[in-house]
């Protein structure tokens, strides 16, 4: 049983999300695509070289950047790496336990690794010192403090401002002057997922925990696709697919502009 | 996808690929049933140069006990490639990718398996990627489902699939490994093929909505080929033992 559903909700309440949605509306009053409210704080942690605190409705996800030398992989000996990472700490929800990651703490990372990756957010040519001797290597850590629903878009926001706002801390390591981490694409994801047969973006935790199919979407500034992925157990019609895919570019444009880009002209 | 920028040329002037095959051709494919001895079921199959076995134990009593579902069976998949399946060595043992991989093929066996049936038990489904050429995750869950068949395990369908992805900037169908390596975009896909429905689809790299909606187009077109190959290997199977009962 997976740690995202096992949270125990009562038929009660079961069979009224599911009427609410069949007529068209949701429990906490959204639309059918319309996200909670957003709320980031940047440079939570200074001690980190980026960070940010991520609030999706009462969901809260902290990201932290850290970034060191090391050495390239023998195969992209001139590209620095990037290492995401997640961990579902036992404060964050009764379901969760201590221990190394199970596989929905490493499905969340490998998502959140994808979208940043595929979308070469960032300039990872420019991380490198010494070609195939020492590069710049930047971990992403991803710590859920509060899980209340669709950790997959906290996450993948509070990755990519973090970033943005990420410092290579190259004084450190005495390799001269500090510079900004280069991040050149915004890539922005969210997540459906489908009750009976309506389909909702942004699930909370009594929606994620009544839910039989997943669908995570990672698209950039160019409206194209760079990842997805399916969950959970259940399906998804090839029309459904193509109407989340449709809604996933629009609403990735809302979270570009309104919180990765919004700052940049305030 | 490995994506990165290359000189080397994947499909020629012809719209012909570095193996031959036009973009909406699959790889050869070959599927065995019941190829195993001591699993209960158990199936081979050989899509291009993959060269992959499943097997399925139970249901059968679960160990972590608290793992077991008085409600239904769990159904754990294991995804494991050999050390040698790959050019530079794999370090033995479960790897993130390989545990992702194993929970979407769990999901996606998960949702035609009548779990129901068998509360507090554990249906176990071994895949073991003996060679392999891009495409293991699909061709596993293929023959996965064929060695569920196998097991005799009631289903609701079998479970079939097909990548399709980008490659010179074009579509195509089932992807070899040095199109997967130097590609653009990798778009993995599973489907019940009685209705269609997705229970695997995954995607990386870099393609436009309406590139998507082909490759998708395309790799549930070839699902539904495999999937009378996969038919076929059970038949065969079973149309073996008939004749070696007549015989005795």
């Amino acid at each position: 049983m997976s740690k995202f559903t096992d949270n125990v909700i009562s038929e009660i309440k079961r069979d009224y999300i599911q009427k609410l949605l069949s007529q068209g509306s949701r429990i906490d009053g959204r639309g059918q695509y319309e996200f909670r409210k957003i709320e980031i704080i940047k440079n939570f942690i200074p001690r980190a070289d980026g960070s940010a605190l991520v609030r999706l409705g009462n969901t809260q996800v902290l990201v932290g950047v850290k970034i060191e030398t090391g050495e390239p992989f023998p195969d992209t000996p001139n590209t620095g790496v990037l290492s995401t990472n997640a961990e579902l700490v036992p404060l964050a929800s009764p379901t969760f336990e201590a221990g190394p990651p199970g596989e929905e703490a490493i499905e969340l990372a490998r998502v959140v690794d994808r979208g940043i990756r595929e979308s070469k957010a960032i300039d990872l040519e420019k991380l490198v010192i010494k070609e195939g001797e020492l590069v710049w290597i930047v971990f992403v850590d991803i710590h859920v403090l509060d899980y209340d629903g669709n950790l997959f878009d906290a996450s993948a926001l509070g990755s990519i401002v973090a970033l943005k706002n990420s410092i290579v801390p190259a004084q450190r390591f005495g390799q001269g002057e500090n510079f900004p981490l280069p991040v050149r694409h915004y890539p922005a994801t969210t997540t459906f997922v489908k009750i009976g047969d309506r389909i909702v973006l942004d699930p909370n935790l009594d929606e994620e925990n009544i839910a039989h199919s997943r669908i995570t979407i990672t698209t950039n500034e160019e409206g194209k696709i760079n990842a997805i992925q399916k969950g959970l157990e259940g399906t998804f019609t090839r029309e459904e697919v193509l109407e989340t895919i449709k809604m996933s570019i629009e609403s990735g444009k809302y979270l570009r502009n309104t919180f990765i880009l919004g700052d940049d002209q305030k | 996808m490995g994506g990165m920028a290359t000189d080397i040329k994947l499909i020629d002037e012809n719209g012909k690929r570095i193996d031959g095959r036009s973009f909406d051709e699959l790889r050869p494919i070959k599927i065995e049933a019941g190829i195993l001895e001591r699993a209960d079921g158990s199936a081979y199959i050989e899509w291009g140069n993959n060269k992959i076995i499943a097997a399925v134990y139970g249901p059968r009593e679960v160990y972590p006990k608290h793992m077991q579902d008085p409600s239904k069976a769990i159904l754990r998949a294991r995804y494991n490639m050999a050390a040698f399946s790959v050019d530079e060595r794999k370090k033995p043992g479960p790897d993130r990718r390989s545990i992702e991989l194993s929970l979407v093929i769990s999901n996606a066996l998960s949702s035609v398996v009548l779990l129901e049936q068998f509360p507090r038990t554990a249906i176990d489904v071994f895949i073991e990627v003996l060679q392999a050429d891009a495409g293991t995750r699909i061709a596993g869950l293929t023959a996965a489902s064929v060695a569920l068949a196998d097991a005799g395990i009631p289903m609701k369908d079998l479970i079939v699939g097909c990548a399709a992805g980008k490659v010179d900037d074009i579509v195509v169908l089932d992807l070899n490994k040095e199109e997967d390596n130097y590609g653009q975009a990798d778009l993995p896909v599973a489907i019940i093929p009685r209705t269609k429905e997705l229970v695997l689809f995954q995607m990386d790299g870099d393609m436009t909505f309406e590139e998507i909606e082909r490759g998708l187009k395309m790799a549930i077109d070839a699902s539904m080929k495999v999937y009378e190959l996969q038919k076929e290997a059970l038949k065969r199977k079973y149309i073996n033992l008939a004749q070696e009962d007549e015989q005795q």
